[in-house]
């Protein structure tokens, strides 16, 4: 793999490769889900393991609730649900049946961010980092490519306790260099330089490479490091970036307020106050496909070089 | 002194023999005593605590006491025992009639109920199953046990194993709507294994279930929803008990048990009042001599 490559992934596609083999070496393996099976790439499952695929039809809080009953009964539980329906329809059941209860739920969050575009703001799952952050027990991923996303689900399978992780559908470029592993709770370095640190997580982590190549261009060294754990944060890593580099953008498909901008500025304000600039979501999104909304909140390579260079004065 | 509440641990085996050594007409009298037993506790430890949900505690005494000493197969030397049947209490603020069940069944030490909602307990103002062995279930917010029982009972047909799911609710609880996605799954599903009990007491915190958003006709709506429906006296422990082992049919089993918030303290019953009040000393003295007659 090679951050230069042309070729673009959807991550739905690793997850169900990854999620039927993980089915295959362990029964206790389980998908939920709300009448998603299509959406969710889970129709492959559906053939191979139709007892194991509990649909309860579109009823998301009641899906939760199911999860943390077969994670009780002994099973692990996938549960698979466009991530805007997961994450707001059922957060109480999230907060209470699986994060205090401490139940091992993994909660996949398909199509996030703004992947459903021009279907708007009812549709975009924005708020999923700054709320599942929030919840005790719950580690909260963003894998960047299809790489991150099978390792993702891998670790999660093996896990005992609680996690949430986007899925992504919008078409990404792998990311993550041959040689490098994805170990939940640490940054992933794609990119040294000690001038600036972009900190990225899932589809800006592509752009935030390009960003760090046009600065190159004009004789800056942009550090770039994939934050695919959103919780709990690599705060080392944070604070090494902002000893060395003195100034951090952060990049996020998901709202400003509390998602990784905010996890990240929370750490450097207690132990290592450095300027920053943080790109996400700042309202709801006027309509648009994906890619048009992302240029629209200056989610690419030119709104990062622009932040980056706000801060190099 | 009944022959079960021994305040020690007993596994399922030595249990299932005390509880068949009991002949079956004189069961209910037993039942009925350790019902008594676990009133006594609530009181004394809701006093002390200075905090709890006495009405609803008393109206689902007698079936948590049918429950955890006449049907439920557990094992206290080993709470997370595979084969256990689950209990789930949906009405999480009822803890204190919950940990009185746990206490007399050996889960939990008798003196924990002294420390019921102090400072760093383990026995919260809602059950917290990472700290009280015995509990299935994070309760307290309304809505939530049902649709995970639901998972419970999904989990044993997946695996093959015969234990049993019983979901414990409030009726004001059923104004929640996950309660009904949870209901039209399980009906769906034809969830034999599931039993749900509905503590109807027709009382919610602040006023009547059917002046503040109607319940009824409650048998019917289950019914419609693909359940069997039993409506029996929810203070009656043959009734209970008969109702809980009736042999399963292709559907799941709701049990909607007729009760009084209060029962067993004439001051507190069917007064909405003793939702959440705490009654001060010379109530406790009271409500005791009354519960000892």
């Amino acid at each position: 793999m090679s951050a230069t490559t042309e070729e673009k992934f959807d991550c739905r596609v690793a997850f169900a490769e990854e999620l039927s083999a993980l089915a295959r070496a362990d029964r206790r393996i389980v998908a939920v889900c709300n009448d998603s099976v299509g959406s969710s790439n889970l129709v492959g499952f559906a053939k191979e393991f139709p007892d194991r695929l509990v649909n309860v039809g579109i009823a998301e809080q009641n899906m939760v609730g199911v999860a943390a009953g077969l994670a009780n009964g002994g099973f692990i539980p996938f549960v698979s649900c466009a991530g805007p329906f997961l994450t707001a329809r059922a957060l109480e059941q999230i907060k209470a049946d699986v994060a205090y209860s401490n139940y091992h739920v993994v909660l996949c969050g398909q199509s996030p961010g703004m992947s459903y575009g021009e279907l708007g703001p009812t549709h975009h799952s924005i708020e999923d980092f700054a709320w599942l952050r929030a919840l005790d027990n719950m580690t909260v991923l963003a894998p960047a490519d299809p790489y991150q996303t099978r390792a993702a689900l891998r670790w999660a399978a093996g896990t005992d306790r609680p996690v949430y992780m986007r899925i992504g559908r919008h078409k990404v470029p792998a990311v993550t260099p041959e040689g490098h592993a994805f170990v939940v709770g640490e940054a992933d370095e794609l990119r040294a330089g000690n001038d600036i640190a972009i900190i990225a997580a899932g589809t800006l982590v592509s752009a935030a490479l390009q960003a760090a190549e046009l600065l190159a261009g004009r004789g800056v060294a942009a550090r770039v490091l994939n934050m695919a754990t959103i919780a709990p944060l690599d705060e080392a890593a944070v604070l090494r970036a902002a000893r060395e580099t003195g100034r951090i953008v952060t990049a996020e498909e998901a709202v400003v307020h509390g998602g990784l901008g905010s996890a990240v500025a929370e750490v450097v304000v207690r132990h290592r106050p450095v300027p920053m600039r943080m790109l996400g979501v700042t309202h709801f999104a006027p309509t648009g496909k994906t890619g048009f909304l992302l240029d629209h909140f200056g989610l690419n390579a030119e709104g990062i070089v622009r932040a980056a260079q706000e801060l190099m004065g | 002194m009944n022959p079960l509440s021994l305040w020690s641990p007993l596994g399922p085996d030595a249990f299932a023999a005390a509880r068949a050594a009991i002949p079956a007409r004189e069961r209910p009298a037993v039942l009925r005593e350790i019902a008594r037993e676990l009133r006594v506790n609530v009181v004394r430890t809701i006093a002390a605590a200075g905090i709890g949900h006495v009405g609803g505690d008393f109206s689902v005494a007698d079936i948590l006491a049918t429950l955890f000493f006449g049907v439920l197969r557990l094992d206290p030397l080993n709470p997370q025992w595979p084969g256990r049947d689950r209990l789930i209490l949906s009405k999480g603020h009822c803890a204190a009639s919950l940990y009185s069940a746990l206490a007399m069944r050996g889960f939990i030490p008798r003196e924990a109920l002294g420390s019921f909602a102090k400072p760093l307990s383990a026995l919260n103002g809602h059950p917290n199953r990472r700290k009280v062995p015995g509990v299935e279930a994070n309760t307290g917010p309304l809505g939530h046990g049902f649709p995970l029982g639901v998972g419970c009972a999904v989990a044993a047909r997946l695996a093959g194993a015969d234990w049993r799911t019983f979901v414990v609710t409030g009726d004001g609880e059923l104004h929640e709507g996950s309660n009904w996605e949870a209901a039209m799954a399980a009906g769906h599903r034809g969830l034999s294994n599931l039993t749900v009990v509905v503590d109807r007491n027709r009382l919610q915190q602040g006023a009547r279930t059917e002046d503040t958003n109607r319940l009824e006709p409650l048998a019917d709506k289950w019914r419609a929803f693909g359940w069997d429906v039993f409506e029996i006296d929810g203070h009656d422990h043959a009734a209970l008990y008969d109702t809980f082992t009736t042999p399963p049919t292709a559907k799941p089993r709701c049990v909607i048990a007729r009760t009084i918030k209060g029962k067993g303290v004439s001051f507190m019953e069917d007064r909405v009042e003793w939702h959440h009040k705490v009654p001060n000393p010379e109530q406790v003295e009271k409500a005791l001599a009354e519960l000892a007659a």
